[in-house]
């Protein structure tokens, strides 16, 4: 990065209206991130109506803090009511849950607080540090490379995850299907339009999130019949006291887990809630004294605290580099960034490089603020916790129905907020996972294009795809992936069976 | 509300047929091989893989399942009201929202759903008038969205 880039992106954050933006965004993302049934994926969703109408960097700015402040805030909850604000904080929601017993609220609340912002930094490290250096091999790639780079993210998306790999797989076919319907194609021939003239432009992006990911979780919320849940606590002292000896103590288990989270982030399809479920289980493992876990032991919250946050800008680095989204919450990001004519990809390094570094600065900036304002939010949770659900989740639909109708200005983004809501909805309640459709409809229209290009390069021919030297590789990595299960079970059936008591 | 594998598969075959019967209206490209049809085609036909599968997996399955399981939520009838309510208020602004304009239309949505999750008697209308007023001034006012103003045109501000 030159010096006169730098001083341009640095000028670009630190023009006030990107900072106000920051700032409202955070308190957003924290509030979002505490209340449970509002996921960090939500908090995008709703958010992105209203980046519509911003310029490249504030827009993109706005979900960065918000997903970071929310992952954060999901911890709150989990500590004072035993249910993890976003999926993110699961893993460890227990163990927090068990240190608020034992009257140590404030050293839970403060370590998921000072190491995920850490994680978030050592994430953001990461891919500051990796990018540039991939963007710049990535120019060399042509479309047989980008194909089997789309077919390896999508592979991911399926295969690593806890839902059923067929009902993944048909949930990913589903989203590319939806994004064939239209003109855009190679061929520009209108295909699946149904005699809708507003659907010969495609399915919309943006009302298609927001009713995925916020419909569905508000009509989640109206049919939940679990009972309000009880506040233990409402003391909570200094949350900042005893976190140097900690930071001292599990230095190594905290470089861990925020590597293990920058690698699951980058890996397409899984993200923070991935990374923190595996870390808590690689912490139990590697620690020396993993009889203590579950009984309110901090060294899981360290460790896997930091890996849900640096998963965050992990996932950004190919989302920038190939456009290929590492979770949900970054095909959001990746749709924006298309609606703001900054399509990611190499050569957004060589074009618009001060907005990438901008990003990056952002990144660094959000991850430092969020330690005085997780703070404040700590000192108000108990009254957050307390906000009339039945208040503030009618006032979410109204927002959901106006942010979508602002789009194209038009009640067609409302209907498919509807039928998309009601959709996954209807999925989820069969156990077909959401998250790779989405990444499907992201990539569909890539994933063809370099299909097309490609075939008609090769003159029909598919065996090009596996006999350019990098796309052999790439085709190697994804069929082992693809065939991964295959290869397991066929290992079972070959090795006698075993005694099965 | 959960369906048994076998209905899932088979509803997912039938969307997949249709998508292949549809593609085969498509024109070809003169002098390609590589049409509009042939990646839906690809994508059509591993749907209708999968959806086999899904059906097989769902005969093969020990444990007898009833076709259609009703969700717990399904069963309570003041939880089903709410899920029809939320549905209903998203279709009633639909249909309404260009003719009745936003305002009157946002009020009743917000009334409805209030009073359907159990707030307050006399919170109800002040809340309802308040966020209407406050998301409409935020998007009218501040992202210039044309949100419909309907029966008010002529009180427009």
């Amino acid at each position: 990065m030159t010096w006169s880039i730098f001083m341009q992106s640095l000028g670009l954050v630190l023009d006030p209206y990107v900072l106000l933006v920051i700032f409202c965004s955070a308190l957003f993302g924290l509030f979002v991130g505490c209340i449970p049934g509002l996921t960090a994926t939500m908090a995008t969703a709703l958010l992105v109506p209203i980046t519509f109408f911003m310029p490249p960097v504030p827009a993109v700015a706005a979900i960065v803090t918000a997903t970071a402040m929310a992952i954060f805030s999901g911890d709150i909850p989990g500590a004072l009511l035993r249910i993890p604000g976003t999926p993110a904080s699961a893993a460890y929601t227990d163990e927090a849950y068990q240190m608020t017993l034992k009257g140590q609220a404030e050293v839970a609340l403060g370590a998921g607080l000072v190491f995920s912002a850490i994680g978030g930094l050592f994430g953001t490290l990461v891919m500051i540090w990796f990018s540039p250096g991939l963007a710049e091999i990535a120019l060399q790639f042509s479309s047989f490379e980008y194909f089997w780079l789309v077919v390896l993210g999508l592979a991911g998306a399926v295969f690593i995850g806890n839902a059923s790999v067929l009902k993944a797989c048909i949930s990913l076919l589903l989203g590319l299907l939806i994004a064939c319907i239209g003109l855009e194609n190679p061929a520009a021939h209108p295909r699946f339009t149904l005699g809708l003239p507003q659907l010969m432009s495609g399915v919309e992006l943006i009302p298609m999130m927001v009713g995925m990911f916020a419909i569905s979780e508000l009509l989640r919320y109206i049919t939940n019949l679990d009972p309000p849940p009880v506040m233990v606590t409402e003391k909570i002292g200094n949350i900042f006291s005893g976190m140097w000896d900690l930071l001292v103590k599990y230095r190594w288990p905290l470089v861990r887990g925020s590597a293990l989270g920058t690698v699951i982030g980058i890996q397409p399809g899984s993200g923070a809630d991935m990374a923190s479920w595996m870390s808590y289980a690689m912490s139990k493992k590697f620690s020396k004294e993993p009889e203590k876990f579950g009984t309110g032991h901090v060294e899981g919250i360290v460790e896997s605290g930091a890996a849900n946050n640096s998963s965050l800008a992990g996932a950004w680095i190919p989302a920038i580099v190939f456009g290929i989204p590492g979770d949900s919450i970054t095909a959001i990001a990746i749709g924006v960034l298309y609606l703001k004519n900054m399509n990611p990809g190499p050569m957004i390094f060589v074009n618009n490089p001060q907005n990438i570094y901008a990003i990056f600065l952002v990144f660094i900036l959000a991850n430092i603020i969020m330690v005085p304002l997780g703070w404040l939010t700590v000192k108000v949770a108990t009254r957050i916790l307390k906000v009339a659900r039945n208040i503030l989740m009618p006032t979410i639909l109204l927002f959901c129905i106006v942010g979508s109708f602002a789009i194209n200005n038009s009640v067609w983004g409302v209907v498919l907020v509807l039928f998309f809501g009601l959709a996954a909805f209807v999925l989820e309640e069969n156990g077909f996972p959401v998250a790779p459709a989405i990444l499907g409809v992201v990539l569909g229209t890539m994933m063809e294009e370099n299909f097309v290009t490609s075939m008609i390069k090769s003159d029909g021919d598919p065996w090009v795809f596996f006999t350019r030297p990098i796309a052999m590789w790439l085709a190697a990595g994804t069929l082992l992936i693809l065939f991964w299960p295959v290869l397991t079970w066929a290992w079972r059936r070959a090795r006698p069976p075993v005694e099965v008591a | 509300m959960k369906f048994h594998d076998t209905l899932s598969g088979a509803a997912l075959l039938l969307l997949a047929l249709a998508i292949l019967f549809n593609i085969s209206s498509f024109p070809t490209i003169p002098g390609q091989n590589i049409g509009p049809a042939a990646f839906p085609g690809l994508l059509a036909g591993l749907l209708a893989l999968c959806a086999v599968l899904l059906m097989l997996k769902g005969l093969r399955s020990r444990e007898p399942q009833p076709w259609v399981v009703l969700g717990e939520w399904m069963r309570s009838g003041y939880h089903l009201r709410n899920f029809a309510i939320t549905v209903g208020c998203l279709l009633f602004y639909i249909l309404a929202s260009d003719a009745l304009g936003f305002l009157i239309c946002a009020v009743t949505v917000l009334m409805v759903m209030f009073w359907a999750l159990q707030v307050r008697g006399r919170l109800i209308v002040p809340l309802a008038i308040g966020i209407t007023l406050l998301i409409h001034t935020i998007f009218y006012k501040g992202l210039r969205v044309p949100l419909p103003w309907g029966v008010m045109q002529p009180w427009q501000w």
